[in-house]
């Protein structure tokens, strides 16, 4: 005999945590799903995920390295510097767009069935997660290029798509639950990427941010990622710890306000989409 | 015995919060909007900061679309739920299927519980049929291994096998609605929740569906919730049924006595004024205020006449600003035992660019209305550009009285069915060719 359940008023918070894991299967449909239609979809979708950010590298590396004339980083070459933060930039800036539009994306989903609604902007980072491994084979072939060892930091690579993964997560949830009732918000997420690729040191390298203004450049969680990224895979030194620790608590403070906002508005969804 | 109770409902509420706009919110100037919106968007910003639900609207009002329900299901029932628009039916199976929380009372389920779903929610156009079954099935809930087990039965049921590998946007709505039906039907839970799917597609697959509906429940043992306005079905499929009215329940008991009950009422329904009535659907640009027949010369008459023609009038008044792209006005028609007659739709006859005035009616002529004597309940829905405007259940009941059809003066006998059609008769002799009609055999006997 199957197991009973009750429906009442707070009922499901309970089970929350159990019932994803229980779901874990539908993460994968979902991730797959998404993914399998996005290079579906366009013949060129690879060539896209690998064309832009090149593109990108190549109009960075002239404005900030060669008519800025800014300092690289470690020793290695400015386009090598300005791939390895573009990466993880790319990776928050893709995530936190689809998980903006994931809810309001499956609304058919949401109000005809029920799982627990995290599966759907978490899934949709996965999508993102691809485009980032066709680019980090693109950075090992640019390596390869300018001849670039790095150094064992290189494994932890890993640590900081995981944290690059949370930082988006946090905002990204916080978006697409507001947005199932304020339509609005679908305007802020682009608006964000737009601005915070001029905020994060994805063109340039943090080290050009003068001493005393360090600490609050660091309140952008971006901060610590892509510095964190550019320690493992150039092997830079990260100069301040303390601003690299206020990075990684403001991804932990946005996770956690991105979640508990979700949480609440989730349970009203299917009333409101 | 306890353990054969799979569903007990105890004292189960739902309230919803409703906002209104108060005043029409026509922005005369951007200015003004722009001032209206940021008042707006402040006291949302507020009510979000102090944690209050936030409601679109000036004024809030609490409706309860589920009031103190309490019932129970045994293992194996077929139960129909049934009442009208806005009774409360898809509130209760939201809540069955945990896709809103009851805001009071609570429910005990034993087993699992699948919904079959509207067709085809959750398939995405550009994934093969194959790869479809599976995002489907994952999302009714089947473990990718089941699906694996039931995938040949599922393909068959569908008779998709050789369009497995093609997208399903490619698919004829025939099919598409096949595979999803057989995704959801292959699930085998413990409790099938139906909702309407049946409104769509062929004859006979309508049947294929109620057939496996009844696989489901009868060999297979298992309980089902049946929602439908189709009373035919309900009546064909289920032991007992359940009549929501106004988020209570009205009666629950065996089928028959159940749905007369219910056709009963939705002829007191009838009588009352359309404009009071609020189980209405759709966004309120057009509301439909009453039901008017006339004669061939537009003379209000209170009865139809079988043979003679008829004008419908629907009146309506609309806040709709300009000219809708389309319009679809129709009325469809039942009789007493809830089977389906017809429908009267402005569409069929490719009229669909008809303007919408304040206050106005639609005209529907009927050159020779062929129905036997009776009354006949009609379901009126009004379309703008595509989405629902104003749709009533059961709005009007037009009553037909005999009347001399053929013109041979003798009325059309009440018993043979509850439509007439115009017919010609004649005899033919085989050998010869020659075929004489009765009146002709009459001349010659002359």
């Amino acid at each position: 005999m199957s197991t009973e359940v009750i429906l009442e008023p707070g009922r499901a918070d309970q089970n929350y945590w159990r019932d994803l894991w229980r779901y874990r299967e539908l993460f994968h449909v979902l991730a797959w799903r998404d993914v399998a239609v996005r290079y579906k979809q366009t013949a060129v979708g690879i060539v896209w995920a690998v064309v832009r950010p090149l593109l990108t590298m190549v109009v960075f590396t002239i404005i900030f390295g060669r008519i800025a004339g800014l300092p690289s980083e470690a020793g290695a070459p400015y386009p090598l510097m300005v791939f390895t933060g573009m990466l993880p930039w790319t990776f928050f800036a893709a995530a936190l767009s689809d998980a903006s539009n994931s809810v309001i994306g499956n609304a058919n989903l949401i109000s005809k069935v029920y799982f627990p609604r995290l599966i759907v902007p978490t899934a949709t980072i996965v999508v993102a997660f691809v485009d980032f491994l066709i680019g980090f084979a693109m950075l090992l072939a640019m390596m390869l290029w300018y001849r670039f060892v790095p150094g064992w930091q290189i494994l932890l690579v890993p640590v900081f798509v995981a944290i690059a993964f949370l930082a988006s997560l946090g905002p990204g949830l916080w978006t697409t639950a507001v947005t199932v009732k304020y339509r609005d918000f679908r305007y802020v997420t682009p608006f964000i990427v737009q601005f915070g690729l001029y905020i994060s040191p994805v063109g340039f390298s943090s080290h050009v941010v003068p001493e005393p203004w360090r600490l609050l450049y660091s309140l952008n969680p971006m901060v610590g990622v892509i510095d964190g990224f550019r320690w493992a895979v150039l092997g830079s030194h990260i100069e301040s710890r303390s601003g690299f620790a206020l990075s990684l608590s403001v991804v932990v403070v946005f996770l956690a306000v991105g979640i508990r906002q979700f949480r609440t508005m989730e349970k009203k969804f299917a009333d409101l989409i | 015995m306890a353990g054969d109770i799979v569903i007990s409902v105890e004292n189960l509420s739902k309230r919803y919060l409703v906002g209104h706009q108060s005043g029409r919110q026509r922005s005369d100037s951007f200015r003004e909007l722009i001032v209206r919106q940021a008042k707006d968007f402040a006291r949302k910003a507020a009510d979000m900061a102090r944690g209050r639900p936030v409601i679109d609207g000036d004024d809030i009002e609490e409706f309860w679309a589920l009031r103190d329900l309490s019932f129970e299901v045994g293992r194996g029932e077929v139960v129909g739920i049934i009442g009208r628009n806005g009774a409360g039916k898809s509130t209760l199976l939201k809540i069955l299927s945990r896709i809103t929380e009851p805001t009071a009372g609570r429910v005990r389920i034993n087993g699992r519980v699948a919904s079959l779903l509207e067709v085809g929610t959750g398939f995405h156009p550009e994934l093969t049929g194959r790869e479809n079954i599976f995002l489907n099935g994952a999302i009714l809930g089947m473990s990718r291994r089941e699906i694996k087990a039931r995938f040949d039965e599922i393909v068959d049921f569908a008779e998709v096998e050789k369009f497995l590998d093609t997208p399903v946007k490619r698919y004829s709505s025939g099919m598409y609605l096949r595979l999803a039906f057989a995704v959801a039907a292959h699930l085998e839970p413990e409790i099938l929740i139906v909702d309407e799917v049946l409104a769509v597609g062929d004859i006979e697959f309508q049947r294929k569906c109620l057939g496996k509906i009844q696989d489901v429940a009868g060999a297979g043992g298992r309980t089902v919730l049946f929602v439908t306005h189709n009373m035919p079905a309900v009546q064909q499929l289920c032991s007992s049924a359940v009549m929501l009215s106004d988020g209570v329940i009205a009666t629950r008991g065996p089928v028959d006595a159940t749905i007369a009950h219910y056709l009963r009422s939705l002829e007191t329904l009838s009588q009352q004024s359309l404009r009071l009535r609020k189980d209405r659907q759709g966004d309120g640009r057009l509301t439909v205020v009453d039901v008017t027949l006339h004669d061939d010369a537009g003379a209000r008459v209170e009865t139809a006449i079988c043979g003679q023609p008829l004008r419908v009038r629907i009146h309506y008044e609309s806040s709709f600003d300009g000219a809708p792209r389309s319009v679809d006005a129709a009325f469809n028609l039942r009789n007493a035992s809830g089977v389906l007659l017809t429908c009267f739709a402005n569409g069929q006859t490719g009229a669909v660019r008809l303007p919408i005035y304040s206050r106005g009616y639609f005209e529907c002529v009927w050159p020779k209305v062929n129905l036997r004597s009776g009354a006949y309940a009609s379901t009126i829905f009004v379309g703008l550009d595509g989405s629902t405007a104003d749709w009533v259940q059961h709005a009007f009941s037009l009553a037909v009285e005999e009347g001399n059809f053929f013109g041979s003066g003798n009325l059309v006998p009440r018993d043979h069915g509850d439509v007439v059609f115009d017919q010609a008769w004649s005899s033919v002799d085989e050998r010869s060719g020659i075929a004489m009609s009765s009146q002709e055999a009459a001349i010659c006997r002359v």
